[in-house]
């Protein structure tokens, strides 16, 4: 059965670009998920998408090939995400607010480069739920570039990024330069939602960050365990839904999303009964 | 003659036009387990904020170690417990080792990593606290008074030569609040950590400290342990602006 994932070229980048993401993905979002911004990664998909939008219609009227959808997402995302770190600045009190402008923004603009591209295509389609056919060679190559960036910029800064997530004021006190590390985080949460994207759509690339952290954080123990089992089963979910999506003719996006939900309630439901255990083992 | 940790001469802080602090003078000689006590709002927090250079004076000078707050770059001198059992996220994934050890990220520096002298000095600050056993546990499965010595680890694992603690024992039982403070004479008397604590308890404090400092707003007396005893408690209450009862402990 998986015999055509290594025969056909297009099938193999696919997978390949999958693992990529069920690496990336997972391993940024449990810095999201423990700084409780899981909302971020939502704010930035759909900002994400406004630059998709903009980049489809460049390519309808002007036919300009320089600028490919996937690169004019990117950088929306990164201005989208300077843009939430300035905005939550600014609404001090209110720190929230920033990522349902952002959102809304996004959609927004998303919404009038659609139109004025003539409508919704198949591309556009892909864009929003994901597709096993659609990375390109040189969306491959992108990827995997930024993943090098994302993986060697987190191993660097990993205590400093720790640290800041665990207790913002003390990072502070202890010279840290919070500000600069945050805005290093998300700008590394916007890299990797616009790598995600040509694989789970824009709907549903914030699963994909934050539901394997869902399911580990009920079982590790520590940070280091928490990470390295949220990327156990973004692997896992990535490889099921796209094999599974390819022959059910479904966007992987809804496979690998579906495959999450059954491991999240898996882990809870064994984690139910081992809590269980020990009680009675106690009582006894 | 013993040196001088912490020197403050002539502080002046307000916030917009509230007066936090003013007047005030306050000197730390290396060895010292000041008790800092005070109403709310009587600036004791204005007071180390200041002191961990977060807040600048208006006013008059502040010294660590000789040096002015605003050139003294060796904060790894220093150690701060907040009252953090009772704020952080119990949810967060994080075991005892991991948490103590990010008292070494500042020390340690930026695109260096952890090596094995970090964790044996992470081990062994865990040994201090009498937490060993649970090392590996997550964080946020512990009491909050364990929770408390391993944010004390925390600040220890730097090995610093001051530790500054903010009401440490807010919402920690009797039992435990007794011995948390029998660590603090065992860091002070064995480990020769100069000890500045915030509490507004003033019974358990006096009892365990060697030198009492009252602020509110200024500093309205500043001595040993016996001289705050033999104080009346008309003064004491004046201090406050209000009647206070105080139990002593004796032990």
């Amino acid at each position: 059965m998986l015999s055509q994932f290594f025969e056909f070229e297009f099938l193999r980048t696919t997978l390949y670009t999958g693992l990529i993401i069920g690496l990336i993905a997972p391993l940024l979002g449990t810095f999201v998920v423990v700084r409780r911004l899981s909302l971020i990664a939502d704010g930035l998909s759909h900002v994400t998408l406004a630059g998709i939008a903009f980049g489809l219609f460049m390519d309808k009227k002007y036919g300009l090939a320089v600028l490919t959808p996937f690169t004019s997402g990117t950088i929306f995302s990164i201005f989208g995400a300077i843009l939430i770190e300035r905005l939550r600045t600014v609404y001090k009190a209110y720190q929230d607010l920033a990522i349902p402008i952002i959102l809304s923004g996004g959609v927004g603009l998303s919404v009038i480069f659609i139109a004025l591209a003539d409508g919704l295509n198949n591309d556009l389609y892909s864009y929003l739920f994901g597709s096993v056919s659609a990375v390109s060679k040189q969306d491959f190559n992108t990827i995997w570039v930024i993943a090098l960036i994302v993986l060697s910029l987190v191993a660097l800064f990993y205590k400093e990024l720790f640290m800041l997530s665990f207790d913002e004021e003390h990072a502070k006190v202890s010279g840290i330069h919070s500000k600069s590390i945050h805005l290093l985080f998300i700008l590394l949460t916007a890299l990797v939602i616009s790598a995600s994207i040509r694989i789970v759509g824009v709907l549903l690339v914030s699963a994909l960050m934050t539901l394997p952290v869902a399911s580990s954080i009920r079982i590790a123990k520590g940070f280091k365990q928490t990470i390295i089992y949220s990327i156990l089963f973004g692997e896992a979910s990535v490889i099921l839904g796209i094999v599974s999506g390819y022959y059910l003719e479904i966007p992987p996006g809804g496979t690998i999303v579906m495959v999450l939900i059954s491991f999240l309630i898996i882990t809870t439901t064994v984690q139910k009964l081992w809590l269980k255990s020990q009680r009675k083992k106690a009582i006894v | 003659m013993t040196e001088t940790i912490v020197e403050l001469k002539n502080i002046r802080y307000a916030y917009e036009d509230k007066i936090a602090l003013k007047d005030v003078n306050l000197s730390i000689p290396r060895g010292a387990f000041l008790g800092l006590v005070g109403p709310n709002g009587g600036g004791k927090t204005t007071l180390i904020k200041l002191l961990l250079g977060v807040l600048t004076p208006q006013q008059g000078s502040i010294e660590l170690f000789g040096t002015s707050v605003g050139k003294f770059k060796n904060w790894s001198k220093i150690g701060f417990v907040s009252q953090k059992a009772n704020t952080f996220n119990r949810g967060f994934p994080a075991t005892v080792k991991e948490v103590v050890a990010t008292g070494l990220t500042a020390q340690i520096g930026y695109l260096k990593f952890f090596s094995k002298k970090h964790r044996d000095k992470v081990k062994e600050a865990i040994e201090l606290v009498g937490m060993s056993e649970y090392i590996n546990q997550n964080i946020g499965d512990l009491s909050g008074g364990q929770q408390q010595r391993i944010f004390i680890a925390r600040a220890l694992v730097s090995e610093p030569e001051f530790l500054i603690l903010d009401e440490p024992t807010v919402g920690i039982d009797t039992e435990n609040v007794q011995k948390f403070y029998e660590l603090l004479g065992k860091l002070n008397h064995e480990k020769k950590i100069t000890l500045l604590l915030v509490s507004h308890d003033i019974g358990t404090m006096t009892s365990h400290a060697n030198g009492v400092a009252c602020l509110n707003k200024e500093i309205h007396f500043h001595g040993d342990t016996e001289a705050f005893h033999n104080l009346s408690e008309q003064r004491i209450s004046s201090f406050y602006g209000h009647d206070l009862n105080i139990v002593t402990h004796n032990h």
